[in-house]
């Protein structure tokens, strides 16, 4: 019964705010160029499908090729931290400069470097930039987190360390991992976006670019469907990654547990 | 089985630990190492079983190191894993064949009474049974040695009385040599034929008491008159 009030009643929500959205904008008769009504976003969604559905698959490509580089990179890195302080202190403060300059002004620099003739390559970069941060601070966290009389008791057993991380650091890792691939998956999309935004007008085939060539042409319900669907990609990534965090913590984390 | 011999020990904060600590324990001996809080009888311990070095002095095995169990006293489970592959641990670490090491936790998970629990995860078990399987985890590899740090300390006294009754069955059994660091001179009269008395700061051996064998109780009048003689062993140790 709550289940089934969770997911009505923001449906409900939004039925009503698309409702009065149709309405207002038929009543005051505000321009298409300004706001166009939800009837004709939705008109604008099924003529432009085809090219929208494609601009789709381009920005998911480059957000799901970052996020995966993002995670691999993040975690790899976090493991050589674990194994040696040294390292930790030595290279942290440049992911952290790394994390706090903003990626737009990294990004032309990327793109030159690259070249526009690896265009998807640059923009996968750029974007794997943004969402890497939060997976190495997550796993660096978690690999640190492990009980102290747990890896005591794998060095009694004469366990090697590769023993060690695989049984119980990467185990107690795991929840501060998804929690940081949970930030890091929005990022992914945002960093495609913002990469695709930098890169600009022929390079891009992605739907920020559809964002950018619809608001220069006027066609703003092409460009709020757009918006739709980037926000819908966005949700997307976030539940399917919150369900793989409670698929893997069901049987003991306590934040899975709450949920179920 | 196992000897420490002058040892001298100092916390990462400098402060003296342990100083000129010296004990020995014979094969298949049952002994409690009895102190107040912060004496270093955990320091001990981890000495005993080489997790921590010596400043100074040596800890010796009798016949090279034996297999060591140890128990915390935070149970120390693995949350992810159930029962068996918390139990299994060792014996994993010790890359036994899985079909093996399975056999194996689930016999020491049913030494402790826990048969039917294997794939039960730590959540949603008690905390005297999460240490029964802290306790099954240790006797997997099949220690000849058995360190115990307070393992019930953390637990009431129902549930205490219930495990130190199942440790003293499996030390008859077994034939385990066991050092049991507690601070509850009741638990020590009754559990052991030993009882080492600690004084603090710096933690060295202040009495060395053995205890007569006719405590079958725990209110039978030999382990009363073991509780008064360990606690004014106690209260003189801690007087100095």
């Amino acid at each position: 019964m709550k289940r089934l009030a969770d997911i009505i009643l923001p449906l409900a929500v939004a039925a009503l705010l698309l409702g009065a959205w149709e309405w207002a904008v038929t009543h005051w008769q505000v321009p298409a160029y300004v706001l166009p009504s939800p009837s004709a976003i939705a008109k604008a969604f099924c003529d432009n499908f085809a090219s929208l559905m494609e601009a789709l698959a381009s920005t998911l490509t480059v957000t799901l090729e970052a996020f995966a580089a993002a995670c691999v990179l993040g975690l790899a890195t976090a493991i050589a931290f674990s194994q040696s302080r040294l390292l930790e202190r030595t290279l942290y403060p440049y992911a952290v400069i790394l994390q706090v300059t903003p990626v737009v002004a990294i990004a032309p620099l990327i793109l030159i470097w690259v070249g526009f003739e690896h265009i998807n390559l640059a923009l996968v970069i750029i974007a794997t930039i943004v969402a890497f941060f939060p997976i190495l601070a997550g796993a660096t966290l978690g690999l640190k987190s492990a009980d102290f009389n747990l890896i005591d008791l794998t060095r009694l057993y004469g366990a090697s360390r590769a023993q060690t991380l695989w049984r119980i650091r990467l185990p107690t890792a795991l929840p501060y991992l998804l929690s940081g691939m949970k930030t890091a998956g929005g990022l992914s999309l945002i960093g495609a976006v913002v990469a695709e935004f930098v890169a600009g007008s022929g390079t891009a085939t992605g739907l920020a670019w559809r964002i950018v060539e619809s608001g220069n042409r006027l066609e703003i319900a092409t460009l709020f469907a757009a918006l739709a669907l980037l926000a819908l990609t966005g949700v997307l990534i976030f539940a399917a990654l919150s369900l793989l965090e409670w698929w893997l913590l069901r049987h003991w984390h306590e934040s899975a547990l709450s949920a179920s | 089985m196992i000897a420490l011999e002058g040892i001298a020990k100092r916390f990462p904060n400098g402060l003296q630990a342990l100083d000129d600590l010296s004990f020995s324990v014979a094969r298949g001996e049952f002994v409690s190492l009895l102190g107040p809080s912060g004496c270093g009888k955990s320091t001990a311990l981890r000495l005993a079983a080489g997790l921590l070095t010596p400043d100074a002095g040596a800890v010796r095995y009798a016949d090279g190191k034996p297999q060591i169990g140890f128990v915390f006293q935070d149970h120390t489970l693995m949350p992810w894993a159930d029962a068996l592959t918390n139990a299994r641990l060792p014996l994993d670490l010790k890359h036994v064949p899985r079909a093996d090491a399975d056999a194996g936790a689930a016999a020491a998970l049913a030494r402790v009474g826990l048969a039917g629990f294997e794939h039960a995860f730590p959540r949603e078990l008690s905390g005297g049974m999460k240490m029964r399987v802290s306790i099954a985890r240790a006797l997997a590899a099949q220690p000849q040695l058995l360190l115990l740090d307070e393992p019930f300390a953390a637990l009431d006294e129902i549930t205490r009385n219930a495990l130190g009754d199942d440790l003293l069955k499996l030390w008859r059994e077994d034939g385990l040599t066991m050092l049991f660091v507690t601070h509850s001179v009741s638990e020590s009269s009754y559990l052991s034929q030993r009882v080492l008395v600690m004084t603090p700061r710096p933690g060295r051996i202040a009495a060395d008491i053995a205890l007569p064998a006719a405590r079958d109780t725990r209110l039978s009048p030999a382990t009363i008159e073991a509780q008064r003689v360990i606690s004014g062993a106690l209260n003189s140790a801690i007087a100095v």
